[in-house]
């Protein structure tokens, strides 16, 4: 076993054996998985509009380059810049050319995965520059040092005996002697901290929804209304999105803002829907920043385009997948070790950080199908994931014995023949051994299976011996 | 061992006129591997329930597995290798029945797109998807079976495996069967659409993660308290039963087949012979 395998493995028995993370994830489950099929009973046209949301980004995606270059003329026809990066570390680095130059000090964060893929805090942080996430959970997340266990709830991994405890320890030197325990108190406090970042911060970076290629507008969804107060309170707004966001027009968004909310969170529409397109104009009483910047990041996607992967850069990162992933479930998001988890990360992260250090992401899936059931944009998961697979067969990736074994089993079911006469044998040795319980306890090789659960004893004789031995009669 | 094949089986029938249209139709039956190497009872129960609904019933010798492990693990070669055997052996009846909505799902699903570059193959593949059933809905929706008036006292809780739910949406049928059943009270469980954590292989290659699953289906099946648990592949079932039996639960586990028959006085899944 690989040591990524390895550390892999490490984390999901620490994940598994975490009783406060067990009773967070259970908790959270429920509700998100409710509340969708709520939403999507209340709303016949949903399946609809899934097709039609999932049809517009196949037509995007068929003309990508098309819909960024209008993309791009609109932004500086609207008087902002655009900037293109081709990795993650390219894309840290322009951002942080812009905030140094403009000599920032403070940074205020709305919520954005790309942000996190690209690895953005870190670099700023070493250049010197504060960085606040202003998100009410990516803020819990920061305060813990850790990263989103969930693509849209970043702290759905810890209780609220957690953060009431993170809280206090952070907020106590700031001067709140209280610790707060309940929803409502941690979310006033949170508003309360954040508001004199807000007003401090020099500059406000945000992910983006959508990049509205028609209006040259990118596009933030959010709950909490942080996003409006980091992008128009300092002096210049950075907004750092994946090429894959882009649609047409403004008519496509009411499309995906239809199934994104309800797929997300169940709700019929998030609180925020706000709309930036650029610096404001240079009348002293308007709002918005003086300055105005996109970072359209690549990082392995145009690269995706005409793959059989080029489905995956439909996902509008509703997180439904997540939530609905029976593995996600019980191991949570950091267990997978990438910055996208779930699904939907299993698919994604080996495209972007290679397959060599990530052979687990898609082999720890038991290819259930649900997640592309819920799929607002029909991602054929399951298939994206087996195709991983196929890859790391074909690049031997997988390990020597079990392959060995694998080629055994090939040849036998190749010949059924043969193959009843090989396996008579050791199914006849099972049943002697476990025909007085109805069970075997303990198989050599198979010790998965038989560590937490008996092996159902078989019969004596498999159905084909018994069938060949009797059909007459049945057939009489 | 018991003897299936002279279990006649009086309490399940079908309208004249659906036996009078039945009578020259053959159905191929696909065992799968599990069922013919584990519990030979379950391909008894499929074939006398077939066989009663007024098919001919024919039963290849030349077949092992669908491959879907070879699929599912990435060995595309292989998968399609047993992919063409099993096409080449099955295509000539006039339909397919596979007692799993993971294998009929494999015959129906991932044939055809094995061979998504293989034209001639392609055609077979489809050919053969276009008749393939998985057993529940083979036996509402195409046989329509009539009369099943077996008596099964017991109060039960049926488990949706998850291919034959999510890729073939079989979810009406196997409770459409099972509620005509005398005596026979079904009681949901939470998350009954869930996956058991069986997954083929995943489960002896993520122990550790297959069995925080199986726990999970195993309570919410036990909060129903239900004394049986029924559902329709045998993978999920020997996974919740070993579950159930390692912690010494008392709860009946039987494939769906195997209750429509009214082969419930043997021994469930994992249980012991009362005279072995
Ligand atoms: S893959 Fe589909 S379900 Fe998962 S996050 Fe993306 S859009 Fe949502």
């Amino acid at each position: 076993m690989n040591t990524a395998s390895t550390e892999f493995r490490k984390r999901v028995r620490m994940a598994l054996a975490d009783d406060e993370l067990q009773h967070a994830m259970g908790r959270a489950k429920g509700g998100f998985v409710l509340n969708r099929q709520k939403a999507i009973a209340e709303f016949p046209e949903f399946h609809q509009m899934t097709d039609a949301a999932r049809d517009i980004k196949d037509h995007v995606l068929m003309n990508l380059d098309l819909y960024l270059e209008i993309y791009e003329k609109k932004v500086l026809e609207n008087g902002g810049q655009v900037h293109w990066a081709r990795t993650a570390e390219e894309a840290s680095t322009i951002v942080e050319g812009l905030c140094r130059r403009s000599g920032a000090r403070k940074i205020t964060k709305g919520k954005s995965m790309v942000s996190e893929e690209i690895n953005l805090n870190e670099k700023l942080e070493k250049s010197g520059m504060q960085v606040i996430e202003t998100d009410l959970g990516e803020y819990i997340v920061q305060l813990a040092s850790e990263k989103p266990s969930h693509i849209i709830a970043p702290a759905v991994h810890k209780t609220r005996n957690q953060i009431s405890k993170l809280f206090y320890k952070h907020h106590k030197p700031m001067g709140y002697a209280d610790k707060v325990s309940e929803r409502k108190e941690i979310v006033q406090q949170a508003r309360s901290v954040l508001r004199n970042h807000f007003v401090e911060s020099d500059i406000g970076i945000t992910g983006a929804n959508f990049l509205i290629a028609e209006t040259g507008s990118s596009v933030i969804v959010t709950n909490e209304g942080n996003g409006d107060l980091t992008s128009v309170l300092p002096r210049m707004q950075i907004v750092v999105a994946g090429i894959e966001k882009v649609i047409p027009s403004l008519e496509d968004l009411s499309v995906f803002l239809r199934v994104l909310a309800r797929s997300a969170t169940g709700q019929e529409i998030s609180a925020y829907t706000s709309l930036y397109s650029g610096p404001r104009a240079n009348h002293a009483d308007e709002e918005g920043p003086e300055q105005y910047h996109v970072v359209l990041v690549d990082n392995g996607r145009s690269s995706m385009l005409g793959s059989e992967y080029q489905s995956m850069l439909r996902c509008i990162r509703c997180g439904a997948c997540l939530n609905h992933c029976t593995v996600y479930n019980v191991i949570g998001g950091h267990a997978y070790g990438s910055i996208y988890p779930g699904p939907m990360g299993s698919v994604l992260t080996p495209l972007i950080d290679g397959h060599e250090n990530n052979t687990d992401l898609a082999n720890a899936c038991t290819l259930n199908g649900l997640c592309r059931t819920i799929c607002p944009v029909h991602i054929p998961l399951p298939d994206l994931l087996r195709n991983h697979r196929t890859q790391q067969q074909r690049r031997k990736l997988t390990p020597f014995t079990g392959r060995f074994f694998f080629a055994i089993w090939v040849y036998l079911v190749r010949r059924p023949h043969f193959y009843q006469i090989v396996l008579a044998l050791p199914i006849w040795v099972l049943n002697r051994v476990g025909r007085k319980s109805g069970v075997i306890k303990r198989i050599p090789l198979a010790n998965g299976w038989t560590n937490s659960r008996d092996f159902p004893c078989p019969s004596a004789q498999t159905f084909q011996r018994q069938w060949r031995a009797e059909m007459r009669k049945f057939n009489a | 061992m018991l003897s299936y094949v002279e279990v006649i089986l009086d309490n399940i029938s079908n309208n004249e006129e659906a036996l009078a249209s039945f009578e020259n139709v053959t159905v191929g039956f696909f065992v799968t591997c599990i069922v013919d190497l584990l519990r030979p009872s379950v391909g008894f129960a499929a074939l006398h329930l077939l066989k009663a609904a007024g098919f001919h019933v024919e039963v290849p010798a030349s077949q092992a597995c669908c491959g879907q492990p070879a699929y599912n693990s990435g060995n595309e070669s292989s998968a399609i290798d047993i992919a063409r055997q099993v096409i080449s052996v099955f295509e000539n009846f006039d339909y397919v029945v596979v007692p799993s909505g993971s294998c009929a799902g494999m015959l129906r699903k991932h044939y055809p797109r094995l061979f998504a570059s293989d034209f001639i193959w392609l055609d077979r593949a489809r050919n053969l998807a276009s008749k393939t059933y998985e057993l529940n809905e083979f036996l509402v929706d195409v046989a329509r079976i009539d009369n099943l008036s077996s008596t099964v006292s017991k109060t039960c809780t049926y488990h949706d495996s998850c291919s034959g739910l999510n890729e073939l949406g079989i979810h009406k049928q196997p409770r459409a069967l099972l509620t005509k059943l005398e005596g026979l009270e079904l009681k949901e469980m939470e998350e009954a659409d869930e996956c058991c954590g069986f997954g083929g292989l995943f489960c002896v290659k993520y122990p550790d993660i297959s069995t925080r699953i199986v726990e999970r289906k195993v309570n919410n099946a036990l909060s129903t308290g239900a004394d049986m648990l029924i559902g329709g592949d045998l993978g999920c079932l020997m996974n919740i039963a070993g579950y159930l039996r390692r912690m010494g639960s008392s709860m009946k586990v039987f494939h769906v087949a195997e209750v429509l028959a009214g082969m419930i006085n043997d021994p469930s899944i994992g249980e012991k012979e009362e005279h072995a």
